[in-house]
């Protein structure tokens, strides 16, 4: 193919290789990409042409899915810059974080073990700011300061945020049946 | 001399080109077939004038079979040999349909998909549901006076794989080609959004006869996102006659009514349930085959407490949609209300509460899904024209995950992700000299692999021996906008090849529906090499058709040499269509493939290029 494949996703989507993202503008870029890859396009004509417009509608949709996630994209970013994020062999966080997990764990261990929807909702809130902020902190790392291992040291405590975040809502769909 | 016409591939050239497509809503209880004519969409009815078919398939003890209207009536004459609600049954096993007990059938559980014996032999309800297909096929080709090029056939957002597939399937063996398989909700979408120019974020709210969606989109510019959908894929309108058959049964205190005096009953409680919509109290005198009478009166308040529990139970996947969405429901701009089941004021109410406003019932809840599916099955057709430059961007409903350790899922592809969309996972051995490995594919969000759909289980054989953990296995799901998934494995490390490809299937193979093709009725005195021939020349027209208009457009991105191996690779594809060995036009089709590829390529390139040369949407054609 002409295009190469492995073109990282800023340039396919025609945007700056930055943390910062208007989303407006990225969503804008998808839907014009989409509106020319998407296999609809391509319903009437011949297999070879849909298999290909299947790949490519794939491909961006993967790439704004990476793009528009501040985690994925942070993730991204590092892994285009060379730096290893680590994230099966470096778990040494400090201990500060760790007790701070723990403390979060047990809140919703609790809430989910007494079935409490409005405690479990409250820690959902919480979570969202608390991650807001770990998500600023990125943003200055790579953009502003170029600290790219604390950004790799940041991206690793979002993950865990991320993580409980993502087992809140699992209670939340479980308690609701 | 003639203009050298230059047309867009997916933009209609000249109106005797229009290319003949329809959209089709395949119902639990009705079913409807639609098309656009002269920009307009529209219900095609039968003879009698009649747009709605109902689902109903009866089959005669003298092989005859007679679906709708005619067979809808004699459901209570025989029962057995009457399949109502047959979209119920599609892709699921007997335990998994709800109130068996209740229904006049004599099922046979099979692996996969249950089936129906009857006078005719046993039926699938993909075979059931081929008639309905076949009868609004006839009746489109009938009104639009020629064959259809293909159809839009629409399904609840929140069927799985399996439902999917066997819907697919029943289009194949009707003789339809399938352009895609559209969500319910999104077909409801195109035609409110693009009936009302809407833009903003709007819920669809999809109670049909037997199944229950919830659709949260994003209208802008054209644009028709689906954020998030939830719903219930055994739940509907049947279920709201069936707690009033239960409560007039209760009522009327009578012996436990034989097979056909609950057909009866039932269609009794539809009426009842279709006339409290707009009177207070409904009426109910009946006498039995058993010489019983039934004479009772049911209120609308009664109607609506005996079906709280149903209302109530629609609103938990509206909480789950939204929430996967990130929105509350004061951010919904208008809720589209779409199956007849909309009607009870029960549900209006309910709706009209959650969401703090009255939901939009200015277009028939009966016929805007095939509508949708209308527009969406020309545009694909290949009929787009100027002012349908929209697009669909719709999302998998449910998870798609393997099995792990212990019976546990881990999840692949997430819910609510865009389509297409392709993920990969890695594995390895854990035994030295491991060489064949097992996976098991399911759907669904519970942690368990008990607890969900059991896609397909397939080993990946040939692995090089090593030691333990040393093999990478890649899994890759990739999911098509049809919502269909294929699944392969590699072994990554060794370079020695050993992969496999699955596309689920759900108790019929490939092989049961060429043969169900080849005994068909329909097909009885069809030739099957004839047939194959003119498949593999419409194909080749398709090719070359293509061909001629890619050329027209971006013949520059070509110099001499390779224009003229071009020119000459459809010179030889026109001349093997002319021909009658479809073996040798199949070769030739897939040998054009190859000779046309690069410029293929570098046409995608070019266009996605001048996608992001700072284009609005509305200035970008393909």
């Amino acid at each position: 193919m002409s295009i190469d494949p492995t073109q990282d996703y800023f340039s396919l989507f025609g945007l700056q290789r930055t943390y910062a993202m208007d989303e407006a503008v990225l969503e804008a870029a998808w839907h014009r990409l989409q509106s020319q890859v998407h296999p609809d396009r391509y319903a009437h004509l011949p297999d070879v042409d849909k298999r290909r417009a299947m790949q490519w509608a794939t491909r961006v949709n993967e790439g704004f899915r990476t793009l528009k996630k501040p985690l994925a994209r942070a993730r991204y970013l590092l892994e285009l810059a060379g730096v290893d994020v680590g994230v099966e062999t470096n778990t040494a966080m400090s201990p500060e974080f760790l007790m701070e997990q723990m403390e979060w764990r047990e809140a919703v261990e609790e809430a989910r073990a007494a079935a409490e929807v409005e405690e479990l909702e409250q820690l959902h809130v919480r979570l969202l700011h608390h991650a807001r902020d770990v998500r600023a902190e990125l943003g200055r790392q790579i953009d502003v300061d170029h600290d790219l291992a604390g950004a790799a040291d940041t991206v690793r405590r979002l993950m865990f945020i991320e993580k409980l975040q993502h087992e809140i809502d699992e209670a939340l769909l479980a308690l609701e049946g | 001399m003639a203009l050298l016409q230059i047309a867009e591939p997916g933009m209609s050239t000249e109106p005797h080109k229009h290319r003949l497509a329809v959209g089709i809503d395949l119902g639990t209880t009705n079913s409807l077939v639609a098309s656009v004519r002269n920009g307009i969409a529209v219900c095609l009815p039968d003879e009698s004038g009649r747009t709605m078919l109902p689902s109903v398939v009866r089959y005669h003890v003298d092989g005859s079979t007679e679906t709708g209207l005619g067979a809808l009536k004699a459901q209570a004459t025989d029962p057995r040999n009457t399949i109502v609600s047959a979209k119920r049954f599609m892709g699921r096993g007997l335990k998994d349909v709800a109130h068996v007990e209740a229904m006049p059938y004599d099922f046979e559980d099979g692996p996969g998909m249950v089936r129906l014996r009857t006078v005719q032999g046993v039926k699938s309800p993909v075979e059931v549901s081929a008639e309905i297909l076949r009868v609004l096929r006839v009746r489109a080709e009938a009104s639009l006076g020629g064959r259809l090029v293909g159809v839009v056939i629409t399904v609840p957002a929140y069927f799985d794989d399996a439902q999917r597939q066997a819907t697919k399937d029943a289009a194949r063996l009707a003789g339809l080609d399938v352009l895609r398989l559209l969500n319910e909700p999104t077909a409801a979408a195109v035609a409110y959004g693009l009936d009302n120019a809407a833009e903003g974020v709007y819920a669809v709210y999809d109670l049909g006869g037997g199944t229950f969606d919830l659709s949260i989109l994003k209208l802008s510019r054209g644009v028709f996102e689906v954020l998030s959908t939830n719903g219930d894929a055994a739940l509907g309108g049947d279920d709201f006659d069936h707690r009033l058959f239960c409560s007039i049964l209760e009522r009327a205190d009578i012996d436990p009514p034989s097979l056909e005096d609950a057909r009866r009953l039932q269609m009794k409680a539809r009426e009842v349930k279709e006339l409290l919509t707009s009177c207070e109290e409904a009426p109910i005198h009946l006498r039995l085959g058993s010489g019983e009478l039934v004479d009772v009166v049911v209120t609308r308040n009664e109607f609506a407490d005996m079906t709280r529990h149903l209302v109530q139970k629609t609103l938990t996947p509206v909480r789950k949609a939204l929430r996967d969405a990130g929105l509350t429901p004061e951010e919904i701009k208008g809720v589209v209300m779409v199956g007849g089941a909309t009607r009870m004021p029960q549900i209006q109410r309910a709706v009209a509460a959650f969401f703090g406003q009255e939901p939009l019932t200015n277009l028939d809840p009966d016929k805007v899904v095939a509508l949708g599916a209308a527009m969406q099955a020309n545009v694909l057709a290949g009929n787009r024209a100027e002012q349908d430059d929209w697009l669909l961007l719709d999302v998998i409903p449910l998870s798609l995950g393997l099995e792990t350790m212990g019976g546990l899922v881990e999840k692949v592809v997430p819910r609510n992700s865009t389509l297409p969309i392709a993920r990969a996972q890695e594995f390895t051995t854990f035994k030295d000299g491991q060489t064949a490995m097992a996976f098991h594919v399911v759907q669904g969000e519970r942690e368990l692999v008990a607890d969900c759909r059991s896609l397909a289980r397939f080993e990946l054989r040939g692995i090089p021996p090593m030691v333990a953990g040393a093999a990478r296995i890649r899994v890759t799901f990739q999911v098509d906008a049809d919502g269909l998934l294929s699944v392969s494995a590699r072994e990554m490390s060794s370079g020695v090849e050993a992969s496999v490809l699955v596309k689920p299937s759900y108790g019929l193979s490939d092989d049961e529906i060429a043969e169900m093709l080849k005994s068909g009725v329909e097909h009885a005195g069809d030739d099957m090499v004839l047939r194959a021939l003119r498949e593999q020349q419409v194909e080749a027209e398709r090719v070359i058709e293509a061909a001629e208009q890619a050329l027209a457009k971006d013949g520059h991105l070509l110099d001499a040499d390779e224009r003229a191996g071009i020119d000459a690779a459809v010179a030889r594809l026109r001349e093997l269509r002319a021909g009658s060995d479809h073996r040798a036009i199949k070769s030739g089709i897939d040998a054009f493939a190859r000779a046309t590829d690069e410029f293929a390529a570098r046409r995608m390139d070019n266009s996605i290029r001048s996608a992001l040369a700072g284009h609005k949407v509305d200035e970008l054609e393909l």
